[in-house]
């Protein structure tokens, strides 16, 4: 046998088990949950497809189609706070803070990153509820007579998204801004560039991938997450995810389900073909 | 003056960032029935309700079980996939590379959702074993993309030495690629452990009787907030800083050889 | 241990791209050979070849006789010494050179006594517990090397071992990889794209360019007696006068047939057998063990010669002095084969 075609073997009998897991577990469901988003339900039955009609229910339906608009919006929303309040920590973190604190100080930037998801969302409950710890501070020194509804509106979903996402932007960034080599703002500098120039000229424009690798995962985190706006935004308006699980749990509508999963899939893979140029996803 | 902003805003978002872990553990010391101001002085009472309750601690055991087992698998044959990948250009290695990294870029509703319907039309019942198979499903492109970025010409090089030298495959595997990897290889399974331990949608979707800890403390929160919800979540909180540490350390290795 | 290496019509292609044309070589037991050329040669591709790591195209390698085209590099006895080295970062130096014996199957007191053995020949033996990383560069070429000759391969393949290291520590480590080579009786296949390293160490010299091999001989015979205008160009610096047929030069004829008479620095002075006429002295470099100079022949304005002279020579810019040459080779010429 030749000496290649030995190695190929091996190579695809060590690749062969993480790929069969992978293609049974993870493309046959999806294809499985494809094909049901075609079908739809009559009573507690599913008929099975393939018929559009699902995807034209959640373009028409005013209560679908609201929530593909809220998701978005949120998301949109989410990601911008998220990105205007990271880079300048990242850039602190790693630009200000002295090199032997830089470690602890992004150790604690993102601390909490590794809570649950749950724990964190409940937290957040307890600080923005109407007897929480900002409610009470802000009575407190008068600069509210009484306490306003925070909880259970849009605001506090995105507070509880914000949190998160700016922990995760952090890393990207500043994994980002430490690999650049500080001779660009030296010679940025030396050429007569003012510190904001350097910011603005320089700095800025090298971490475009950090940002938009950071600002994607974001998004795709953002639209496809249930628990935060479940537990802080509460049944007001519901975001996509919120309503599969309403079409999971109340009516055992797996078609519905299925096909808002594929439209949410849709809208991420646009998200992704529309920053694929800057994203490094092999450097997370 | 850019100093003093600096720093300013470094104490500003560090406030907001750990506000709520704050607010957390504070008050699962509270002497009091509900967890919020005024604080009321400390009691070790809720904790000792938590390490009491059968519900509770059922959940964490499973939780600690699908989130070591589920690491396991996902190191092992993520581990595997890189060298087979890393070691020859095969035919359609990058369609290869690029679905085992696929799971990575879809929200875990999907997979989930996905996984259910699979399961449901095949007869696998809501257990841990259908949650920990999800959460291989999410953690193998984690491990599998850890390990062959692990992988560089460094490692290529010193396999081919030791096959040079006679040794099998799997001595190449064992002997060389292993302790070589260690580093990349611990830091994949404490980041799948983590993952998997804080997973929430996934075990709710596949599991029904036997929970694990997250979806014990969503069911506690249906009865409103708890100093007791704070204390379990504070345990939570703490095995998952214990990773991240161990997570560090082992990067820190890695950095420094 | 040694043995000889036979390639027979061995051809390789990637793809659309024939790396090797037609090679036929022969290696004698024992013999320091020395694969040199440019890089894209085709000389890593060949000592591939003969490790095992890559099947040929066509063509057949064999070892001590036997056909080894198809055999796994764990089955060959060949090892290599690879170009970084390869030691195995979490091994202690004792290891890694025992690592081959343990594979064989060889208990850890055998293996352990013949690992001091090989440290103790390249000079290592105080560190057998050390790390590689704790090691410099000579000292860990020097580990691969004990490493590589530890199993007692016939042949032993190595693969721009030196490259890595400073120029200084480059020299002593050739001469010591030629005592060792004595020492041992292997036959070495060494690939490098330096000159000067190959005629340090070689018994004989391969020049490979384009795939194909140019000239096959004696470091002497390589430098002093090129076959092609390639290797001429390859192993050092010449000079080159077009020759017409009939013997016209643009120094006046010679006794030469058609081609291109070349000449090294070293082979132009004062003194000779082959007389090139009056030049004049353009510029002159000292160089320590000889001065560089050009010379612009009064019959030929537009050529420039390099010479190498004697530092004692007092000669000034201007001088008019009549040159001679030794050790004249006239080469065919040929198209595409400029260096």
């Amino acid at each position: 046998m030749r000496i290649e075609t030995r190695e190929r073997r091996l190579g695809a009998a060590l690749v062969a088990p993480a790929l069969i897991w992978t293609v049974a577990f993870f493309v046959l469901p999806f294809a499985a949950m494809v094909w049901m988003s075609l079908a739809h339900l009559d009573g507690r039955m599913v008929v099975p497809g393939p018929d559009a009609g699902n995807y034209l229910r959640i373009f028409t339906e005013p209560s679908l189609r609201r929530g593909i608009w809220v998701s978005l919006q949120i998301t949109a929303i989410v990601t911008v706070i998220s990105v205007l309040l990271a880079w300048p920590l990242a850039w602190i973190i790693a630009m200000r803070v002295p090199p032997q604190w830089r470690r602890l100080a992004l150790l604690l930037a993102v601390l909490p990153f590794w809570t649950s998801y749950v724990v964190r969302s409940y937290s957040w409950a307890l600080v923005l509820g109407e007897r929480g710890v900002v409610m009470n501070a802000l009575t407190g020194i008068g600069l509210l007579s009484e306490p306003v509804q925070i909880m259970a509106t849009r605001s506090a979903t995105v507070i509880g998204f914000v949190h998160f996402f700016v922990m995760l932007l952090t890393l990207t960034i500043y994994a980002n801004l430490v690999q650049l080599s500080p001779n660009y703002a030296r010679a940025a500098e030396d050429l007569g560039a003012s510190r904001f120039q350097v910011i603005r000229l320089v700095i800025l424009p090298l971490t475009l991938p950090g940002v938009v690798t950071g600002a994607f995962l974001t998004f795709v985190l953002c639209i496809g997450d249930y628990i935060t706006p479940q537990i802080l935004g509460g049944n007001n308006e519901l975001t996509v995810p919120q309503l599969i699980m309403l079409q999971l749990g109340r009516r055992g509508d797996y078609p519905m389900a299925s096909a808002l999963a594929v439209v949410l899939m849709a809208i991420v893979t646009l998200a992704y073909a529309a920053c694929a140029r800057w994203l490094r996803m092999d450097r997370l | 003056m850019m100093r003093f902003l600096s720093w300013a805003y470094l104490a500003a978002t560090f406030a907001f960032i750990l506000l709520p872990v704050v607010v957390l553990v504070v008050f699962s010391f509270q002497d009091g029935r509900l967890p919020v101001p005024p604080f009321r002085g400390a009691t070790l009472r809720w904790y000792g309700e938590i390490l009491g309750n059968r519900a509770l601690m059922a959940a964490l055991r499973n939780s600690l079980l699908v989130a070591s087992g589920s690491a396991l698998v996902s190191v092992v044959l993520g581990f595997l996939a890189a060298s087979g990948l890393a070691r020859v250009a095969l035919p359609g290695s990058a369609l290869m590379r690029g679905v085992l990294i696929a799971p990575m870029t879809v929200s875990y509703l999907i997979i989930a959702l996905g996984l259910l319907q699979m399961f449901n039309q095949v007869g696998i019942r809501p257990s841990l074993i259908a949650t920990g198979i999800g959460h291989v499903v999410i953690n193998l492109p984690l491990c599998f993309a850890i390990l062959y970025a692990a992988m560089g010409e460094h490692q290529r090089n010193a396999m081919r030495a030791a096959r040079d030298l006679g040794a099998a495959e799997w001595q190449v595997l064992w002997l060389i690629s292993v302790p070589m990897l260690a580093p990349a290889v611990a830091a994949a399974f404490f980041l799948s452990f983590t993952f998997s331990w804080d997973e929430f949608i996934i075990a709710f979707l596949l599991t029904r009787f036997d929970v694990t800890l997250p979806v014990e403390i969503w069911s506690m929160l249906r009865s409103g907030l708890s100093p007791k919800t704070n204390a379990i979540g504070s345990l939570v909180f703490l095995v998952s800083v214990v990773m991240v540490v161990a997570l560090e350390l082992t990067l820190f290795r890695k950095a420094r050889t | 241990m040694t043995a000889e290496v036979r390639f027979d019509a061995v051809q390789h292609r990637f793809g659309s791209f024939t790396a090797l044309h037609q090679v036929d070589l022969t290696i004698a037991a024992g013999e320091f050979i020395v694969l040199l050329g440019p890089s894209g040669c085709g000389k890593t591709t060949l000592l591939s070849i003969l490790g095992g790591f890559l099947t040929p195209s066509a063509g057949r390698v064999l070892i001590g006789g036997r056909d080894m085209t198809h055999v796994a590099p764990k089955d060959r006895p060949t090892t290599t010494m690879f170009q970084d080295y390869a030691l195995f970062p979490h091994m202690s130096l004792r290891d890694n050179v025992g690592f081959g014996l343990r594979m064989r199957g060889i208990g850890r007191a055998a293996r352990n006594a013949r690992a001091g053995e090989m440290l103790d020949m390249v000079g290592l033996a105080d560190k057998a517990g050390r790390r590689p990383h704790e090691l410099s560069g000579g000292q860990r070429q020097r580990v691969a090397l004990a490493r590589a000759l530890a199993v007692s391969p016939d042949v032993l393949l190595l693969d721009e071992p030196l490259g890595a290291l400073d120029l200084k520590l480059r020299r002593q480590m050739q001469e010591e990889l030629k005592a060792i080579q004595r020492r041992v009786g292997t036959t070495f296949v060494h690939v490098t794209h330096d000159q000067e390293e190959a005629m340090a160490v070689a018994d004989r010299i391969v020049v490979m360019n384009q795939g194909r091999i140019e000239h096959c001989g004696t470091p002497q015979e390589v430098y002093l007696r090129p076959a092609t205008l390639f290797s001429a160009n390859f192993m050092g610096e010449v000079n080159r006068i077009p020759v017409a047929s009939g013997g016209a030069t643009p120094l006046g004829p010679m006794p030469f047939g058609q081609g291109t008479l070349c000449l090294r620095p070293e082979s132009i002075g004062l003194a000779g057998d082959l007389p090139l006429g009056p030049a004049r002295l353009e510029e002159a470099a000292f160089f320590g063990a000889y001065l560089r100079c050009y010379f612009r022949p009064v019959a030929a304005p537009g050529m420039r010669l390099v010479a190498h002279l004697p530092q004692g020579l007092h000669l000034k810019v201007g001088d008019e002095v009549a040159l001679f040459a030794r050790d004249p080779v006239i080469l065919p010429t040929e198209s595409g084969a400029v260096a």
